[in-house]
């Protein structure tokens, strides 16, 4: 079990454990993580992952795999090995500075009722 | 730290109904488990393609013909989902492509009772993908984060299958005498291999227990199984046609039907691999990857080789590049 759960996959913390991800033992085409525009004006959003040899087949299998139904008017693909995300096991640390100051939020502020527009 | 409190830690978080993701700590089991229910649910929509792409080239008509092509490439995207899905638990794909051709991992049984007729399309939409929604809806909301995404984009894409399915029974009910045949023959023969997709009794599901509690599963299966016989016999009386089961009837006092015993050992009979198409759906799918090897070589060969003039390229014209202002 434990070489299992040594692979990267998204999500997965590679920095911290020191570097690059190892070259992939077997030969399976690298794993890519889609990001879908799902229609102009809003962000892409992750919805998935899948295998492909380059970001041109990536993105070619993203359209069959997340797009069938008109999903999306844009792809971006990454290869999963370069997302570098933050360590669950911090988040207390990591999010600390913000946690204190309720004062960033507007209903910080007691004003009376009757001043409008604001 | 030490694994008691990450255990409480972890089933605290499962109890607040807060998603365990990918990187946070989860007990080896739970992991386990997920890999095989994840992978045997790929492996299921996977194996699931063949049955039905026995018809393709003979559906009656075009529209019949699209609408087909275009379930059973759901049923492909499905299985991609949830193989990516089970990958984020640290299993890579070949291994589970390995487990399901060497006949160590398991797929739906249903997938190995063959289709006859051009009516078993419309038997299979109707009670099998009808089975599988009743299943999946509450996966949705399943406790592991990639595997309730995975199966809430399915969920959305299983109702058209269901509505198409039952949409061919339909027509073929108002049909002539040997259509209206043929759709209660299909109806007969897809019944109770249908019930069976609910798994064993809860008396005889040893894991039902534990995933209920982490919350993998959120019924049991004799839960899910009668709401599945209760929709049905409500849903046959629009084809005019019958459910093959003397013992189906209102039950006015459990506000339920009732319904007669399962034959649980043709039930494992064919989860052994003794079931009529077992042998033949295992080979098809070992000679589509082995056929499809030099496909994946050569794709791989190709980036390698594109990688290699890259770096040379690159290195011939370190000199020459303009300077990134």
């Amino acid at each position: 079990m434990l070489t299992l759960i040594r692979k990267y996959f998204y999500g997965d913390y590679g920095e911290i454990e020191n570097g690059a991800p190892p070259a992939p033992p077997s030969r399976e085409w690298p794993l890519w993580e889609v990001f879908i525009r799902s229609k102009q004006g809003l962000d892409h959003k992750h919805v998935g992952s899948l295998h492909a040899t380059d970001a041109a087949m990536a993105i070619e299998n993203a359209r069959d795999v997340y797009t069938r139904r008109m999903e999306g008017v844009s792809i971006w693909v990454v290869e999963s090995r370069h997302i570098h995300a933050s360590n669950p096991d911090e988040a207390e640390a990591l999010y600390d500075p913000a946690n204190d100051k309720i004062y960033r939020h507007p209903t910080f502020y007691q004003l009376p009722d009757e001043l409008k527009y604001m | 730290m030490d694994t008691t409190m990450l255990f409480a830690q972890f089933q605290k978080k499962i109890d607040q109904d807060i998603k365990i993701e990918p990187q946070d700590w989860m007990p080896d089991e739970y992991r386990k488990t997920l890999i095989r229910q994840i992978s045997q649910h790929a492996h299921s929509e996977v194996v699931g393609m063949l049955p039905e792409g026995n018809w393709i080239t003979r559906a009656p008509s075009l529209r019949r013909k699209a609408i087909l092509l275009a379930k059973v490439q759901d049923e492909a995207g499905h299985g991609l989902y949830l193989y990516s899905a089970a990958e984020t638990l640290g299993i890579t794909r070949d291994e589970m492509y390995q487990q399901l051709h060497s006949g160590k991992a398991k797929y739906s049984s249903i997938f190995n009772y063959p289709t006859i007729s051009w009516a078993d399309m419309g038997a299979i939409g109707w009670l099998v993908d009808g089975a599988a929604i009743m299943n999946q809806v509450p996966l949705s909301r399943c406790s592991y984060g990639p595997y309730a995404r995975a199966m809430v984009r399915i969920c959305k894409e299983e109702s058209f299958h269901q509505r198409q399915g039952f949409e061919i029974l339909l027509t073929l009910s108002k049909g002539t005498k040997a259509q209206r045949k043929i759709c209660q023959d299909a109806i007969n023969r897809w019944w109770w291999p249908s019930l069976m997709m609910f798994g064993p009794t809860d008396n005889d599901s040893p894991h039902t227990a534990q995933s209920m509690l982490w919350k993998i599963k959120r019924f049991t299966n004799d839960e899910l199984r009668q709401k599945f016989v209760d929709v049905c016999a409500e849903q046959v009386k629009f084809l005019g046609m019958t459910l093959p089961d003397k013992d189906l009837k209102w039950n006015e006092e459990r506000q339920h039907y009732d319904f007669g015993p399962i034959n649980w050992e043709e039930f494992w009979n064919v989860v052994k691999g003794n079931g009529p198409c077992n042998k033949e759906r295992l080979a098809t799918r070992v000679q589509a990857w082995e056929d499809g090897a030099w496909v994946r070589d050569a794709a791989l060969a190709y980036e390698e080789k594109k990688a290699v003039r890259q770096y040379r390229y690159d290195a011939e014209n370190e000199n020459t590049k303009m300077p990134v202002s």
